[in-house]
């Protein structure tokens, strides 16, 4: 047996020292956990402050006495090289185990043990814990917000539908990856809108909208007969003829008969709301934000001066500003710059501004890009004879989007992110809707509830945007 | 000069003009069909509304330029604080993320993840309507040391009631300037001498020793008034006396220094990361001590990465202060943008003030950031 230094633990007396320590750092765990999860205080004989500390300092002798350099343990080296490589860290590590486990039980029965979910009315909630009922009462109206029960199918189909095509992309045979991009740029959003335009806001409208469906499905079918050469440009005249010549030529007369029948139910944007208006307001702004975005950056770069001072000034004015003026400025500045007779509707303007100012975030962002690229790119190109906008469509844009892939999802972040601020025109997304369920005289107090609620679909959403950014970022690196 | 040159330009100015020349038109005709004339005028007009809360004296008599002011300043005090926990509890975090133990690195990461992808707007409901509600009423608070009283109806803290505060207030302006000689002095011993000079324990020492000596001689006197309880009615209380902070601008400077912080972190991260290794390695291997390579070598250079984003952040953070007019704090936007605007009818100019200001102010940050960044950019020879 060798001599003990319990200031020093050395390897000799390995497991004098293990032993000890972690019959120490146990016991002090053990105190705690006592403490805070059966409310027994086994140390309450001790004096106030002693009794406070003595977990504290019987865990930070223990972990003392553990901390034994290449002791041959894998597990004891790993706990020392991982939380207890010096006293500090040591005591920083402790503090947390000890507040983890302090605030595991108030939290676990806040959430889950006396938490009340069953029944449909505010009379079951009476216990301390959290009232998921209120929750479930209310939950269409945090997904839907004043949208009719009975139409809400209508935003479920539609958002449905535009998850498969957006999905489309995955399933793509080698043949027709090529348009990929062509697809995601140019016919979604297209889709996408006819769907969110015509579809769920309904009426009468909703008759142009099976024009586009018929109009789609025709052109599709004469599709196979061109060749391959002239595909392109079809895709884009044709359906818009044949969609003109349905509405206008042949179903003129039908369509004022149709107008008779019953449509789809128009609602109005003033009822749209919940998670799906978030979900709406974010994707159009997604759109159009992006390619706003990119004139700006390239214009900005430009050698003309009248396009790049209108450019500089249009991002810095944005980028200047906060959001929120800028939908006060929608909302009360801007109908005073229309005639009185034209009306936009208010998602409508909120989009527009939203994009607008966000744009000028991504355009920075691309900014960065395009100036991260060597001179020699843009030379190169040049030599080969390519003109300004075939040199950036193949060589320059592919190369700098790749590099601002972590930016632009930042900025995308941010914008779904700000989606709540529309509460300032009186459109009503989740939160909105939060707001206004806290108010109801039947259901007062439960504004924890709904924020906590509210807060992890908005982490679920945002996390999953980032994790699958970083993974984009990730597929596109190429060494350079 | 080509055509290819010029049509494209003119093509963007006539499209700009045109534009702008159809809403201007359509103001002036929307304004004469309203009887309103556009001008700055109605600023120095009687206001006749209260603000709940503000540094600088107001009440209905005053004028609209006042009312501006009221919320300028308001805007500017809770982004001063919110700037100052940000940056403590950014640097913490930051710093923390860098930590070799498993357990703060990931605490920290939790925080940062957690806290950075939820809406300010959602953080800041949080806290005014589910958080700050569920303090006690004033009669039944326990007091924190005695003196800071912690309840639903706002924080009262203690307020100093002071004797001579001007002779106060230049003895601290004296010593930070001497500090800035001093600074300067050292840095020019080192540079030549290569000798350091304690600035920091020097520095601590005349923040502390002038404004004592200005209490001794000065004729400085200071006493602390301590909030005390008072019955409005049968069941209203409030506090009397002291500093009272309403629970609209805790909520909203908690919030907003909560949600900045996570970007300052990474912003600190990032730089120093940034530091190649190679750096540390060399300075130490000339001899300076683990401190003297902190401070020579990496705060340096770990710096210039992490101010200018974290500039960014301030700026971020003072335009997001405007997010108060949710919660009814009576900052520029609510005070100015809101109520003023609703009364007037003044949509134009008063929405122009506004994003003139927020507009001047970040861009007056942003040319101070290019001349720093001219200032810090490596010198190569």
């Amino acid at each position: 047996m060798n001599k003990l230094n319990f200031l020093q633990p050395d390897k000799n007396n390995l497991n004098t020292y293990l032993y000890t320590g972690v019959i120490l750092v146990g016991l002090s765990i053990f105190i705690v956990f006592l403490n805070s999860f059966f409310n027994k205080d086994i140390i309450s004989f001790l004096p106030g402050s002693i009794s406070f500390f003595l977990p504290l300092i019987l865990g930070f002798i223990g972990l003392h006495l553990i901390r034994i350099d290449y002791s041959g343990l894998k597990f004891l080296d790993s706990i020392n090289k991982n939380i207890n490589t010096n006293n500090f860290n040591a005591f920083l590590s402790l503090l947390i185990v000890f507040v983890v486990i302090k605030s595991l039980p108030p939290l676990l029965s806040w959430f889950i043990l006396d938490a009340n979910i069953a029944g449909d009315s505010k009379d079951v909630c009476t216990g301390s814990g959290a009232c998921w009922t209120y929750i479930k009462i209310w939950f269409n109206r945090f997904m839907y917000g004043m949208y009719p029960n009975a139409e809400q199918w209508r935003i479920n189909l539609s958002f449905i539908a535009l998850a498969f095509l957006g999905t489309i992309g995955f399933f793509a045979t080698e043949k027709f990856k090529k348009y990929l991009t062509l697809y995601y740029v140019v016919v979604y959003p297209v889709i996408a809108f006819f769907f969110i335009f015509f579809f769920i806001s309904g009426g009468p409208i909703f008759f142009d909208f099976s024009y586009g469906i018929i109009a789609a499905v025709i052109s599709v079918i004469i599709g196979f007969f061109i060749p391959s050469k002239f595909k392109m440009y079809y895709f884009i005249i044709v359906p818009i003829t044949l969609y003109i010549l349905l509405k206008y030529v042949f179903f003129y007369e039908e369509l004022i008969e149709l107008g008779k029948l019953e449509a789809l139910e128009w609602v109005e944007t003033g009822a749209w709301g919940g998670l799906s208006l978030t979900f709406i307001v974010s994707f159009f702004c997604l759109i159009f934000c992006f390619p706003i975005g990119l004139f700006l950056s390239l214009g900005r770069r430009s050698d003309f001066p009248i396009i790049k001072y209108f450019s500089i000034g249009m991002i810095e004015f944005w980028r200047g500003v906060p959001l929120i003026t800028v939908l006060f400025m929608s909302s009360v500045m801007f109908p005073m710059f229309l005639p009185e007779d034209m009306f936009i509707d208010k998602l409508v303007r909120v989009i527009i501004a939203i994009s607008l100012f966000e744009a000028a975030y991504v355009a920075e962002v691309i900014r960065g890009g395009l100036q991260a690229l060597p001179r020699g790119q843009y030379d190169a190109a040049k030599s080969l004879g390519m003109g300004y906008w075939k040199m950036h469509i193949l060589v320059i844009l592919p190369q700098a989007l790749k590099l601002v892939i972590p930016g632009i999802a930042n900025t995308f972040l941010a914008l779904v992110k700000d989606t709540p601020l529309i509460f300032v025109v009186g459109l009503l997304e989740i939160v909105g809707m939060l707001n206004l369920a806290k108010t109801n005289p039947e259901w007062l107090g439960f504004a924890m509830e709904g924020y906590v609620f509210a807060s992890v679909l908005f982490f679920i959403i945002c996390y999953a945007m980032s994790k699958y950014s970083y993974n984009l970022e990730q597929k596109y690196k190429t060494e350079r | 000069m080509n055509i290819k040159k010029i049509l494209p330009q003119l093509l963007t100015l006539l499209v700009v003009i045109l534009i702008f020349g159809f809403f201007s038109y359509n103001a002036q005709v929307n304004m004469e069909n309203r009887g309103i004339t556009f001008g700055y005028g109605f600023l120095s007009q009687e206001s006749s509304f209260d603000v709940q809360f503000s540094l600088i004296e107001f009440d209905g008599s005053h004028s609209y330029f006042r009312a501006y002011l009221v919320g300028l300043l308001n805007t500017i005090l809770v982004s001063v604080i919110g700037i100052i926990f940000a940056t403590i509890i950014g640097v913490v975090v930051g710093i923390a993320r860098l930590s070799n133990n498993y357990l703060i690195n990931r605490t920290a990461g939790v925080y940062v993840e957690f806290f950075r992808n939820i809406p300010l707007l959602l953080q800041i409901f949080f806290w005014y309507f589910a958080a700050l509600r569920a303090l006690p009423l004033p009669q039944d608070t326990e007091p924190m040391f005695g003196v800071f009283f912690l309840t639903i109806k706002g924080f009262f803290v203690p307020a100093f009631i002071w004797n001579n505060l001007d002779i106060f207030i230049y003895s601290i302006i004296a010593a930070i300037i001497s500090i800035i000689f001093i600074r300067i002095y050292a840095r020019k011993k080192q540079e030549n001498e290569g000798i350091q000079t304690p600035v920091l324990s020097i520095s601590i020492g005349l923040l502390i020793i002038l404004p004592l000596l200005s209490f001794l001689f000065g004729g400085v006197d200071a006493s602390v008034e301590v909030p005390v309880i008072k019955q409005l009615s049968q069941s209203g209380f409030t506090y009397e006396g002291g500093i009272k902070l309403p629970p609209e601008l805790i909520s909203l400077a908690l919030a907003l220094s909560l949600y900045t912080a996570t970007f300052i972190a990474e912003c600190v991260r990032a730089g120093v990361q940034g530091v190649s290794k190679g750096q540390k390695e060399a300075a130490a291997s000339i001899g300076l001590t683990p401190n003297q390579v902190l401070k020579l070598v990496v705060m340096p250079q770990a710096l210039r990465i992490i101010i200018p984003p974290t500039t960014n952040q301030y700026l971020n953070l003072t335009k997001n202060s405007s997010l108060a007019a949710a919660i009814a704090y009576p900052d520029l936007v609510l005070v100015f943008a809101g109520t003023a605007l609703m009364q007037t009818g003044r949509a134009i100019e008063i929405v122009s003030i506004t994003m003139l200001t927020y507009l001047s102010l970040s861009i007056s940050i942003s040319i101070f950031m290019n001349w720093y960044n001219k200032k810090i950019a490596i010198k190569e020879k």
